[in-house]
């Protein structure tokens, strides 16, 4: 017998006391969780957002949309940032003010080149106020999970209020689970040392953010 | 199981080292409080806290009871999205895979991130017996292999080290396994990562295999979920070109949606955030838009037992299986704070290891008989456990078991457990008992805990308990045991159970 059929076989012996039931998957938990905290207009939801985002130590900046680009190519020039990763999706318009290299997110290009990248830039799928996340999913204007992954400086541009959710609830119906998420809350950081929080482990150790609208 | 450390006393010798030791006190103290007191405020934000942990806990039920038709849903949707998944009836049959499918790659070396099915199984032991280095990567984990210790915390598991300590484990070790520590350390904790950053750097960038657990796997879609600090998961789930994780039959929630609860409940049970800083989801090897190269080429899921069905064909038992491993218990527990997490001799330590580990491992050992007594039955555990598992409940059906013997399920099979009367077990059981209720601190502590929260009912032990719980109160087990809710409910399907 394969462990497959041995393992489920186990399972439905230790079931046995269980009397059937075909109780539809949608009736078996009661949902009487709220979809979100707090009744909130739009403008609320994204200072929330900036609030939570600001908790975790990420940095929050606002703009309008014709000022994006400069304001790139401040954050950029302020990091002394000499190359930045681009996702091919990428709205071109946002870095024409930047003088900065750019270096094309290729799958040909292993984790040592990324790591010789000083900053990245991306868009987001979707950001959630309460918990103050955002989340990718490697979408065109997003990239490949890597690229906001082994650079230590990450921008990232909210569309807000559009992209901007209440919730975790909110966010998930968003989100199409085939592709690759991330979900990120502020910088990485440990408390494995004497639980004093400290940023920047492995991830981006810093993480801006620009909501933009 | 061979996740039992070898030659570990039972329960109430290596609590009494543990209280011995004024450094772990002070540090288990120190940290459990902070998080303790964290914690309680990170719920408190949420209104719906009640509604959300009962629907976690009734999601997680009914998953449980039909475990079966769900298991090969995730099968199908896994294999669909282009992963392979392998099934392991025992420890030895997972480390076997694994090994396996190291070796099919041509690789010596793996990285790591911290998974607690995997340091039950053994599996880093296991690898290396046969030529292959794991490596850990989580900052705790890293400090634990470099000292050669042990962990004795689901989330913080170098929690008994302090920083000078864990200065001279980098000083003395780091060059064994790779990149030196920088020349002349000290003991900040900012610097004391970064030079674990760049230890464990020169191995990310390097490394062709990952292994790693999940916290949830979402059967109708093959979604895999990771929930971490550090990054050290991105890196392990998205770099090497091969990823392998292994992850008890349990983790299973039927829907995309049910993410929506545990999402909420996790971050702020475990390290008291309203979002731990990374989550990271996949499904299969499917890409992104960007096409070839992000992620894993091949993705392998080996289905863990390991004593999970044994645990499932429990009636009282069973509710063990809902855990999502946040520790909440872990940093209320009052025993657990004076003892230790090395003192449970498991990967799985405080209250939730005291019904978990013998259940998956049987009592048949010191340590196992002692565990269901490495509690004074405060019921903090319960009351803050996300998913409401009635942890007392099930301590005093275990006790029950050790005492009095009965039928019990090992490996698929039923056997008769004979009482342990005048055995090691019953010996090491007893004074378990007596190291708790002996400590008028941790029980005191515990009640005070207790008593702000839940009504406190006088009830008698049975078996030898009876003695000890007739002279104190003892809170009880809930009005209504989860065996006869089930039977009364049919298996929670023909009324909503009150949250209690
Ligand atoms: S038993 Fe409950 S509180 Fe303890 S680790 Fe598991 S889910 Fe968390």
């Amino acid at each position: 017998m394969s462990s497959r059929e041995l393992i489920l076989g186990r399972v439905r012996r230790a079931l046995a006391d269980v009397p059937p039931d075909d109780t539809p998957y949608e009736d078996a938990a009661p949902r009487g969780y709220l979809r979100e905290h707090g009744a909130r207009g739009a403008e609320e939801t994204v200072a929330l957002l900036a609030e939570h985002l600001a908790d975790y130590r990420a940095i929050v900046h606002r703009c309008g949309e014709s000022e994006l680009p400069s304001l790139l190519a401040r954050l950029l020039a302020e990091r002394e940032a000499a190359t930045v990763l681009v996702p091919t999706g990428l709205d071109e318009t946002w870095l024409a003010e930047s003088d900065v290299t750019r270096v094309a997110d290729r799958a040909e290009s292993d984790a040592h080149e990324l790591d010789a990248v000083d900053s990245v830039v991306t868009a987001c799928a979707v950001a959630v106020a309460e918990t103050g996340t955002i989340v990718l999913d490697a979408g065109p204007d997003q990239g490949r999970r890597r690229i906001t992954l082994v650079p230590d400086h990450h921008i990232c541009v909210v569309r807000a209020p559009d992209q901007v959710v209440s919730s975790v609830p909110l966010a998930l119906e968003r989100l199409d689970p085939g592709r690759p998420l991330t979900w990120i809350s502020g910088p990485s950081a440990t408390s494995d040392i004497e639980l004093d929080r400290v940023e920047g482990v492995h991830g981006p150790r810093t993480l801006e953010v620009i909501l933009v609208g | 199981m061979s996740g039992t450390f070898v030659g570990m006393p039972a329960f109430p010798e290596a609590a009494r080292e543990a209280v011995a030791d004024p450094t772990l006190r002070g540090n288990l103290r120190h940290a459990t409080h902070t998080i303790r007191a964290k914690r309680a405020a990170a719920v408190a934000e949420m209104s719906d806290w009640v509604e959300l942990r009962e629907a976690g806990r009734r999601i997680k039920d009914h998953t449980l009871r039909r475990l079966d038709r769900y298991l090969v849903q995730l099968e199908e949707a896994v294999t669909a999205a282009g992963g392979t998944v392998h099934w392991a009836a025992d420890a030895d049959e997972a480390n076997r895979i694994v090994t396996r499918l190291v070796k099919e790659t041509g690789e010596s070396e793996v990285v790591k991130v911290k998974s607690m099915a995997t340091q039950e199984i053994g599996l880093n032991e296991a690898l290396e017996a046969e030529g292959i280095r794991a490596y850990e990567t989580d900052l705790a984990e890293l400090i634990v292999q470099l000292g050669r210790d042990r962990p004795s915390h689901i989330l913080v598991p170098a929690i008994h080290r302090n920083r000078g300590e864990i200065r001279d484990i980098f000083r003395a070790e780091m060059g064994e396994w790779g990149r030196p520590a920088p020349e002349g350390l000290t003991d900040t904790p900012a610097e004391l990562a970064e030079a674990a950053r760049l230890h464990l750097r020169e191995k990310f960038l390097r490394a062709k295999v990952g292994i790693s657990g999940a916290n949830f796997m979402v059967a109708e879609t093959g979604t895999l979920v990771v929930v971490e600090s550090e990054g050290n998961g991105r890196m392990c789930l998205t770099l090497p070109e091969t990823l392998i994780s292994v992850v008890g039959i349990e983790k299973i929630v039927p829907t995309w949606r049910d993410l929506e609860v545990f999402l909420q409940t996790l971050p702020r049970s475990s390290t008291a955030e309203r979002m731990n800083p990374y989550t990271s989801t996949w499904t299969g090897t499917r890409d992104g838009d960007a096409g070839e190269g992000d992620g894993p080429r091949t993705f392998h899921l080996v289905l863990l037992d390991n004593g999970r069905t044994d645990t499932l064909a429990d009636e009282v038992g069973r509710q063990a299986l809902r855990c999502i491993r946040c520790s909440a218990c872990l940093n209320v527990c009052p025993v657990y704070e004076r003892a230790g997490g090395h003192a449970y001799g498991s990967v799985y330590p405080g209250p939730i290891g005291a019904i978990l580990s013998p259940q998956l491992r049987g009592t048949g050992s010191e340590i196992d008989a002692s565990l269901p007594y490495a509690s004074s039955l405060c019921g903090a555990c319960y009351e803050v456990c996300p998913v409401a598992i009635d942890i007392p409940e099930v301590l005093v059906h275990l006790r029950e078991r050790v005492v009095e013997g009965g039928l019990v399920t090992r490996e698929g099979n039923k056997v008769v457990l004979k009482p342990a009367r005048g055995h090691a077990a019953e010996r090491a059981a007893m004074r378990a008992a007596r190291w708790a209720f002996s400590r008028p601190g941790a029980l005191r502590a515990g009640q005070r805990l207790a008593s702000r929260t839940r009504a406190l009912h006088p009830r008698t032990l049975p078996g030898p308990g009876r003695a000890w719980s007739a002279a104190r109160d003892l809170p009880a087990v809930p009005a209504e045991p989860f065996r006869d809710w089930w039977q009364r409910t049919n298996g929670g399907t023909t009324e909503e159970g009150t949250a209690k």
